[in-house]
């Protein structure tokens, strides 16, 4: 399961510099086999001979394999060798940055905090420019109003947000005062919009719907086709699961269930909530 | 030696008006630097901790104009936490007890409250000029206070900060005797305004030359405005959403017609691109247009809308643009000095997004450009190579390219030789900001050819501490230094912790530098602060210096520790 879950990784982390998977997306440059690039993170550490002035790419990425080495010694215990970068996240405590995105899709990296750097109230243009084309031209007013931050309801001790799933316009509300971990809102998340999924796939079945509804899972994991995502008090859109739940809870706005396929670095997510998420 | 009277230098010292220049004069000699402080009336003051307020206006006592800056430039970015610190009352509560007059206030990412509002606008008779940019913390009740209490206010500027919006009344607030505005911003407002209110105070403001609406501004109101300040130099406008056959509409194209004084458009905060036909007839006066909250408006609309913008000088837009509407831009703006070109979609592919060629074009057909933010999919070496023998002149140069790693995708080479030829040519460049994939050698370019650089921001680049050493030994001029991401360690930081006094701050996150080689700059150099930043409770638990520390951020000052920094911030 390691070396696949490495394999997975490093495919789509092409040109992850700073800890050292150097390949570019041709195949130039160093090596391409699984096991050269294990060989470079698994080297030994402290290697201080980097050339002043990089003749070519590959010996400053060289450098880099082994400048990336030295800054993650726990990579060592860890014998996942894909892992690497899991590690280091799951043992930093500072946010490193999820490598960019695969090279398969033209997009940009997925939700590196502070990047790219624009302030929040650039962040949400697009999604107001979706709902203006969206919204019935006879009601321009509406995207001013779904503009407005949505801020969460307390209604007594509850705590309401909004959660919209990708291919339904109409969302939902969900309590999180009455969650208190992340696998008690996937849970819920996963029977709210169950049901509707169902009847989207296949309205005119006949059969028992018992059988025709597929449990929504991986939602937190990135293993599932839907990906939860939320919007925090500053406008940002994050994955959930990142941070402890009462942070999480503190700081979210509304809640998205995105379809996995979207997003930018889904199969990252998976490695990196493996090791993160235990709240 | 005095050949003059006093007067007679002070009524030459009133022609300088630079920072830098009377900051010079005040250091020639003691009866000079006595002259020059009692005439002084602007202070900027670039980070609100290097000094106190008590200093300020002990130095000072004819202050009149006052500008402050507070968080780090990557708070922008969510980087810093809120509460870190930035709050503007101890300042007002200072200048309030003092004899100032204080007549301008202008504030960069501070925390201002409601409560500094209201006792700014009870505290100085004369008080005239308010600017927020990027600021938080205040709600419209602040605002209110300003509109009652400042009888000769002319300028309330906010510029994109966090407001508290309670709705409505602070506009009714300014009185009727309240005839002086000369420029009203407040397009980042998110609530509704009393449109009655609005309309009957740009009627009694003959002076007005700027206004700036939120996008709950509709577009009759826009037209009555219009009709009633033809006058206006500067206009943002709210919402342009209409229906191109109504009695709305062609109000709207006469009044436009009137105002031959635009020179400034913003705003189109919702925008009805097939309406944009009734702005044409002032665009060919406009010098600024920002339309990048705009991203209703692209394609033929968008271009047709370029072409009658002969005259601009600036022009900031999203991406959508594309390098195709670049191209446009550069046929058509042959005055542009400066460019931003912004994301439209920062975090999903975006189709119709900039790549090196609308760069390049823009480069070929605007010689005078010097100024430049550009966010992009992509860039080569060769594209830069082209823009820096195209354009010498360059001011600012930001990239961004949105994946922050990417190599040129023509070679694979990193943009190391890119980035050279930018810092070789452009022997004026002050700002720099860098991302695709970058080396250490793009570091040992700037050492050796930005000499007059002041600003760099660094984000996922180089290899080693070498690189962080090549800028720290080379760009003499150096005052802001901000990097993230990068493989920069204490080798780097303790090399000449000396410089770090002629800069104004160091900002170093997810870096390698530890805990350890913070507290060693912080126990050599006694005149700065060292801030370390983390939320995350491991500083509770666990102070071994061989920890790497989350964000570091230093500063030179001259009051040392501040008192007010909230939990998760140690002051080594």
């Amino acid at each position: 399961m390691e070396s696949g879950c490495s394999k997975k990784l490093l495919d789509l982390i092409p040109q992850e510099k700073k800890w050292g998977f150097i390949e570019n997306q041709n195949g130039i440059s160093h090596g391409s086999s699984e096991e050269k690039k294990l060989e470079l993170k698994l080297g030994p550490p402290g290697e201080e001979d980097e050339p002043l002035v990089s003749f070519g790419y590959f010996s400053s990425m060289k450098s880099n394999a082994k400048q990336a080495h030295n800054k993650f010694p726990p990579a060592q215990e860890d014998h996942r060798g894909g892992a690497v970068l899991t590690a280091s996240w799951a043992k930093n405590h500072h946010h490193q940055p999820k490598p960019p995105n695969c090279s398969q899709k033209r997009t940009a990296p997925g939700p590196v905090v502070g990047w790219p750097p624009i302030r929040s109230f650039r962040k949400n243009l697009a999604t107001t420019s979706k709902l203006a084309s969206e919204s019935p031209p006879s009601l321009p007013h509406k995207v001013a109003i779904e503009r407005k931050p949505a801020a969460p309801e307390t209604r007594g001790k509850g705590l309401f947000v909004k959660i919209n799933m990708d291919g339904f316009p109409i969302g939902r509300k969900v309590d999180l005062k009455s969650y208190d971990s992340y696998e008690k809102l996937s849970t819920a998340v996963d029977e709210l919009f169950r049901g509707l999924l169902a009847a989207q796939r296949d309205p005119s079945a006949d059969g028992p719907k018992q059988e025709e509804e597929k449990v929504i899972t991986g939602v937190l994991d990135g293993n599932g086709e839907y990906t939860l995502v939320y919007e925090d008090n500053e406008g940002d859109r994050m994955l959930v699961g990142d941070v402890p739940w009462h942070m999480f809870v503190s700081a979210v706005k509304r809640l998205r269930v995105l379809k996995s396929s979207e997003l930018s670095v889904i199969n990252l997510g998976s490695s990196k909530k493996g090791k993160m998420v235990q709240n | 030696m005095n050949y003059f009277p006093d007067e007679v230098l002070e009524h030459v010292f009133d022609f300088i008006t630079s920072h830098k220049d009377r900051n010079s004069v005040s250091l020639v000699c003691k009866s000079w630097y006595k002259i020059e402080r009692y005439s002084r009336q602007r202070v900027f003051i670039g980070n609100c901790y290097s000094i106190s307020p008590e200093r300020l206006i002990a130095r000072f006592p004819g202050l009149k104009s006052l500008t402050l800056k507070g968080k780090p430039h990557f708070a922008d970015f969510n980087l810093v936490p809120h509460d870190w610190g930035g709050f503007v009352y101890p300042w007002i509560e200072a200048l309030a007890k003092s004899r100032i007059g204080l007549e301008e206030l202008r504030l960069k990412r501070m925390v201002v409250s409601d409560e500094s509002l209201e006792l700014l606008s009870k505290s100085f008779v004369n008080f005239k000029s308010l600017v927020l940019v990027s600021c938080e913390g205040f709600t419209t009740d602040g605002l209110a206070a300003i509109a009652a209490n400042c009888r000769f206010l002319r300028e309330l500027d906010l510029q994109e900060n966090e407001v508290d919006d309670h709705r409505g009344h602070w506009l009714s607030c300014f009185p009727e005797s309240c005839t002086s505005l000369i420029s009203l911003n407040f397009a980042c407002l998110r609530g509704e305004v009393n449109l009655g209110a609005l309309e009957r105070l740009v009627s009694r403001s003959p002076n007005l030359k700027s206004l700036r609406l939120n996008r709950a501004v509709p577009l009759d109101t826009l037209q009555k405005l219009l009709m009633r300040a033809p006058q206006l130099v500067d206009l943002g406008i709210g919402s342009y959403v209409h229906d191109p056959f109504s009695e709305a509409y062609n109000k709207l194209k006469i009044a436009i017609q009137r105002c031959k004084s635009i020179r400034s458009l913003s705003g189109f905060l919702e925008v009805a691109p097939h309406c944009m036909s009734a702005i044409y007839p002032i665009c060919g006066n406009l010098t600024f247009l920002n339309l990048s909250y705009a991203p209703g408006l692209h394609g033929n609309k968008l271009m047709k809308l370029i072409q009658h913008c002969r005259k601009l000088q600036r022009l900031w837009i999203l991406d959508c643009i594309g390098d195709k509407g670049l191209g446009v831009v550069a046929l058509t703006c042959k005055e542009l000095q400066e460019l931003r070109v912004f994301p439209s979609d920062p975090f999903e592919a975006g189709n119709a997004a900039v790549t090196e060629e609308g760069l390049v074009l823009v480069s070929a057909g605007c010689p005078k450009l010097n100024s430049l933010l550009y966010f992009c999919q992509q860039m080569t070496n060769a594209a830069l190579i082209t823009v820096a023998k195209n354009c010498p002149n360059f001011i600012r140069f930001r990239l961004c390219i949105l994946d922050p790693i990417k190599p040129d995708p023509v070679t694979n080479q990193p943009l190391d030789e890119g980035f050279g030829a930018i810092v070789q040519s452009c022997k004026g460049l002050k700002r720099l900001s860098l991302s695709g994939l970058l080396t250490d050698q793009v570091f040992l370019y700037i050492g050796m050819y930005a000499e007059q650089l002041e600003m760099l921001s660094i984000a996922f680049a180089a290899d080693s501490d070498k690189g962080m050493l090549y800028v720290l030994n080379g760009c003499k001029k150096l005052r802001k230094l901000e990097i993230r991401d990068c493989p920069f360690g204490d080798a780097a930081l303790l090399e000449d912790v000396g410089k770090y006094e002629t800069m104004r701050s160091l900002w170093m996150s997810s870096c390698e530098v530890t805990l350890g080689g913070c507290k060693a700059v912080a126990e050599k150099m006694p005149s700065l602060n060292v801030e370390i930043i983390d939320e995350s409770e491991q500083m509770e638990f666990n102070l071994d210096d061989k920890q790497k520390v989350d964000k570091m951020y230093l500063y030179r000052t001259l009051v040392g520790h501040r008192k007010d920094a909230p939990e998760y911030v140690w002051i080594l």
